[in-house]
């Protein structure tokens, strides 16, 4: 989340797209009725299903899986063709004037540099016009052809609302009465959120959908801004902390990223990362790569990384390519992946067409769960009947299953979707033998290190350095742990303006991550969770919740990253002399008597720097602003386009009727053998769509009795249109087919899921819920991934879980 | 089972007067239906703190599990999909429970001494030691709600958590609940509160917005608000008038005054027959046999 949970109730409106917060966040959702009983806000909901956040909204509109862009897109035209834009911001605060490479080209669905062999761009084209001095080329006017504004605008004039319509499924009226409401949002003293969250990352061109939305959000001004904001609610609990201790396959902890096998040369390494400025007097914040990168590392071996090696920059692994969730898989489909440890996760029952998953763990030589339950991968040998049809005889993969703890059972810290790091203290023993994850990580660890002492091996260096010094080396505490992600001084730190100044003294504790240094002085083990354990203490365990400018910051609750900051780009909420937009909503405020921002929240600025030093509010960037136009940094181009999903009803993409190129996403990478297991229309005519229930939490809750009473059996969920055609009543059980294999479930026969007319033609949605396998004390059911394809984002790789294509029978 | 600190004003097949010196606040949980999302955490916490656990059942083709109120189950949501408007669905969600009747139907029904008591703040409650199992709470019952055990053949419901209100803390479902759709208080502060709602529902076009607190039973401790006030069966059948059976109204209005009446009778003739014939005396011989 840009913004955070509370934050939400000062929002006038509230968009829930690509995402069920009442379903799957039933307690943030507390924010949307706080906003909606105390601030008169209006609550919208765009969805393929009538939810049960549906239930709550002042006005639901139905769209067909997969098409967002579509309707995204047309909420754009209709802003710029109408000029409800928030004016003053967006020419400020964005890169509206940024001139554009005369290269760069969009030509019926595909832009310039297309390797349609490969499926990948070459995005060379994809960038600014750059002057002599280094800096972009701007038209303040934004009459110049080339500017983002103008391409934006022409981009998306293609998106009328009949085009909308004709895509989406959702009738114009709907389309245009969503759009008259969150166009209201554009004056500067009304504010909208947009809350989202799997229903927009799993697809094809995920990342793209939520680039259109935060697109939607940066026009209205509604970035930085209390109430507004591209909020991302996150499943599990800790799959925030996740993503920022930089377990994704191709990050470092915090966001910094691992080294491509290209990238043998240290010094390149930082300097590509090493962000200048694209406009004169920005803050470019990567410029300081180097300072989190070298902290890191010292963290990670200590006295063994110098300056003379680099900071053991060596010893970190160069990516070939992404070894993202689908890619191991692929991999191990073809032989090609000995060993699997799964910690915390149930790719069997989580990872898409269970028929590939379970063939790949099926030629491991051996498979480690670390859980605190019997998961489906775990028992994936077994035969479960027509649940989970396998021949133990014929699958040699030696399992091991290494029961730890579950979160009420350890201390530490978990981060919430708003990026609030909050301890948590242990409530009971494990059972049995179950141990904490850092001691079962550190008993795997000091055995293979023992090994290679032993045995030396072909490159034992990044284990035999790897720093150890925990108090109980088997069982590193939380607090150690917590300790080393905030960051210490190994020597004295001194001020860069006054070197006789000593801002933190060797062997403390940091307040920040703006006491890191490049020269090898600080240890940090994730620099954006820099300061969340000072020499002030715990401050994740801090739980005041005072709220004195009443604007819901709580700045003394936890510990938010970046520097407990709440709402990040903050410095967009007031317009560029320092003032807020809307004084009744005031965040922060350049105060001219005191030289320094202050406010409800920490500034996201330079603190003591004028707002006549021009410094823009979005400081990762290099220019400062904004980007409607990504440059190079997406994988499928620098505009958010509409393509159909890969398995969907339509032959074509209505946009581009012609080109077959740009039916689905051209990025989208698909490995060779699973084309063939995609459908078509013709038999499997029904999109279907999967999602969680808030009786369950994923895989889990079907083992504890209480949420299997409350939902005790696998159902699916089918309209009435398409009901009364198939001639099946609720409570009959349904064969559901895709071209990877079948499930049988109860039907709910439902109005909350309509028949839409898209194209000319009427487009029927079934809904399947996952939350079944053939594990825990629910009534058995069938792996709902069992139907869904191996395919992913082009840019995460998050698999297509949203829209996909299956045919129905009564059974 | 019996609390000491509530005192009991009504008690079922009781004639004796209750106690009545001390003053409490009559007290209410209101369920405003445009905030529950259906999460179903209110059931949970019903189980948990009641100690109770349902059959892990099955699904019949709709969201409702456990499918109906049982003694397991002393709460449940029942979800209606309905359409007032032409082509706008709504998709309605009632908290279905006891509803605390000021007058309440079960409790004039029972035969059973002291079964069913309500006690001073409203809450009515069943003291199961004293159930005899006869039924008769669920005929006297407008709202369909007591339960019968298959264990012990005894009946079952929401005791709005009396236990926990006798010590100033709310009922669990009201600790649990996410949304702030379910809030507790005095009868009094609940009403004002669904004032608030009230205006709100009707600011955004739900011009028949409501608080279902109904008369026919004297009013309720657990009170709706509902966007259609004006047509509470979209709730899944939430009754529109409830009233109390006239079954019950006979038992009490006719049965029994006429039974009464017939035990005075016996009591009369008895003494009669003292009066006019004496003691009845015993032979010696047959004392001593």
């Amino acid at each position: 989340m840009t913004n955070h949970w509370v934050d939400i109730k000062n929002a006038d409106l509230i968009l829930i797209m690509g995402g069920n917060a009442a379903e799957a966040h039933p307690c943030g959702f507390k924010w949307v009725t706080e906003a909606k009983a105390h601030r008169k806000a209006r609550l919208i909901v765009v969805d393929p299903r009538f939810t049960r956040s549906a239930a709550m909204a002042d006005y639901y509109a139905p769209i067909r899986a997969g098409s967002d862009i579509a309707f995204l897109g047309g909420v754009i035209n209709y802003l710029l063709s109408r000029d409800s834009i928030h004016l003053d911001y967006v020419k400020n605060y964005t890169d509206f004037t940024f001139l554009v490479k005369d290269e760069f080209t969009f030509e019926d669905g595909i832009y310039s540099g297309y390797d349609a062999a490969n499926r990948k761009y070459d995005r060379a084209t994809w960038g600014y016009q750059l002057g002599e001095d280094g800096f972009v080329k701007t038209d303040l006017s934004v009459q110049d052809p080339r500017c983002v504004y103008q391409l934006m605008k022409a981009h998306y004039a293609r998106y009328t609302p009949e085009m909308v319509s004709r895509i989406c499924g959702t009738p114009q009226e709907a389309f245009l009465k969503v759009c008259e409401m969150i166009a209201g949002t554009s004056a500067p003293d009304r504010t909208m959120t947009i809350m989202y969250a799997l229903g927009w990352t799993q697809h094809s061109y995920g990342s793209q959908m939520i680039r259109t939305a935060a697109m939607v959000q940066l026009l209205l001004g509604n970035i930085g801004v209390p109430g507004g904001g591209m909020n991302a609610l996150r499943g599990h609990s800790n799959i925030q902390g996740l993503t920022d201790l930089g377990l994704l396959s191709d990050l470092l902890p915090g966001y910094m990223t691992l080294p491509g096998e290209k990238e043998a040369d240290y010094q390149k390494y930082v300097e590509k990362r090493t962000l200048k400025p694209l406009r004169p007097g920005q803050m470019s914040y990567w410029q300081n790569y180097p300072k989190f990168f070298v902290s890191t590392m010292k963290a990670w071996y200590g006295d063994a990384a110098t300056a003379e090696n680099n900071w053991a920059y060596d010893w970190l692994p160069k990516l070939d390519k992404p070894h993202d969730l689908l890619q191991v898989f692929e991999d191990m489909n073809n032989g090609k992946v000995n060993g699997y440890i799964c910690q915390g996760f149930n790719p069997l029952a989580s990872a898409p067409c269970k028929v590939k998953v379970s063939g790949s763990l099926s030629k491991l030589k051996y498979l480690v769960t670390i859980d605190p339950l019997a998961t489906e991968t775990s028992e994936f040998w077994q035969n479960h009947g027509e649940y989970n049809d396998v021949d133990p005889a014929r699958i040699q993969t030696e399992v091991f299953r290494l029961p730890s703890t579950c979160f009420a059972e350890e201390d530490g810290s978990l981060v919430n979707s708003g990026r609030w790091l909050q301890w948590h203290w242990k409530a009971a023993d494990p059972p049995g033998e179950a141990k904490t994850d850092q001691e079962i990580i550190a008993g795997i660890f000091l055995k293979l290190r023992a090994l290679y002492q032993k045995e030396g091996g072909a490159f034992p260096d990044p284990i035999l350095n790897l720093t150890w010094k925990h108090k109980q080396p088997a069982a590193p505490s939380a607090e150690e742990l917590a300790r080393e992600f905030s960051g210490r001084a190994l020597k004295d730190v001194t001020d860069p303006k006054d070197p006789a100044k000593v801002l933190v003294k060797a062997g403390e504790q940091l307040n920040g991550f703006a006491e890191l240094r490049d020269d090898g002085s600080t240890i940090c083990g994730c620099w954006i969770f820099s300061g969340c354990w000072s020499e002030k203490g715990n401050l994740m365990a801090r739980r005041d919740n005072s709220d004195p400018y009443g604007i819901g910051q709580t700045l003394n609750w936890a510990f938010a990253w970046p520097a407990n900051r709440r709402i990040l780009y903050n410095r967009a909420s007031c317009d560029p002399a320092g003032k807020p937009w809307d004084a009744s909503r005031k965040l922060i405020a350049w105060d001219a008597g005191a030289g320094k921002w202050a406010g409800a929240d920490v500034p996201d600025i330079k603190a003591d720097s004028p707002p006549e030093e021009g410094i823009n509010p979005f400081i990762m960037n290099p220019e400062g602003v904004a980007r409607f136009f990504a440059v190079d940094k997406m994988a499928d181009g620098p505009f958010p386009e509409h393509y159909e999903p890969m398995e969907s009803p339509l032959d074509v993409n209505p946009l581009h009727p012609n080109n077959p190129k740009a039916r689905a996403n051209p990025a989208a990478r698909v490995f060779k053998g699973d084309w063939a297991t995609f459908g078509k229309a013709d038999k499997f005519p029904f999109v279907a769509t999967t999602y969680r229930l808030t009786e369950h939490f994923h895989y889990w809750t079907k083992h504890v009795r209480l949420d299997a009473i409350t939902q005790p059996e696998q159902f699916v969920e089918i309209g009435e249109a398409l009901a009364k055609e198939k001639g099946i009543r609720s409570g009959d059980h349904v064969r559901v087919r895709s071209n990877r294999g079948h499930i049988v479930a109860v039907a709910v026969v439902t109005k909350r899921l309509m028949s839409l007319k898209v194209e000319g033609k009427p487009v029927h949605t079934v809904g399947i819920p996952i939350h079944w396998g053939f594990m825990g004390i629910a009534k058995n059911g069938y792996l709902t991934n069992t139907l869904t394809p191996f395919v992913g984002d082009a840019n995460t790789q998050t698999p297509e879980f949203k829209a996909f294509l299956v045919d129905v029978e009564k059974v | 089972m019996a609390l000491q600190s509530l005192d009991i004003t009504a008690r079922s097949a009781t004639t004796r007067p209750m106690p009545s010196a001390r003053h409490t606040t009559e007290v209410a949980k209101l369920i405003d239906i445009s905030k529950c999302i259906g999460c179903k955490a209110c059931q949970v916490a019903c189980m948990e703190w009641n100690d109770l656990r349902d059959e892990i059942g099955t699904n019949v083709g709709v969201y409702d599990n456990p499918r109906d109120l049982s003694d397991q189950s002393w709460t449940l949501m029942r979800f209606s999909e309905v359409e007032v408007q032409a082509g706008r669905l709504e998709w309605l969600i009632r908290k279905d429970g006891c509803m605390h009747c000021a007058d309440p139907g079960c409790l004039k029904a029972c035969p059973a001494p002291g079964a069913i008591v309500q006690y001073s703040n409203g809450i009515v409650d069943f003291h199961e030691e004293n159930c005899i199992g006869c039924g008769y709470c669920l005929t006297g019952c407008p709202f369909n709600i007591p339960r019968f055990s298959k264990k012990d053949s005894k009946a079952y419901k929401c005791t709005l958590c009396s236990d926990r209100v006798a010590v100033g803390l709310e009922p669990a479902c009201i600790k649990t609940c996410p949304t702030g759709a379910l809030v507790f208080g005095s009868k009094e502060d609940m009403i004002l509160h669904a004032e608030g709602r009230i205006t709100d529902l009707k600011e955004r076009g739900f011009s028949n917005a409501a608080l279902y607190d109904p008369q026919g039973v004297g009013g309720t401790h657990v009170m709706y608000v509902l966007q259609h006030g004006d047509q509470p069966e979209l709730y899944a059948n939430l009754p529109k008038d409830p009233s109390i059976s006239p079954l019950v109204s006979l038992w009490k209005g006719i049965a029994k005054p006429l039974m009464s009446l017939g035990v005075g009778l016996a009591v009369f003739a008895g003494f009669f027959h003292f009066v006019t014939v004496g003691p009845k005396e015993v032979e010696e011989e047959e004392e001593r046999s």
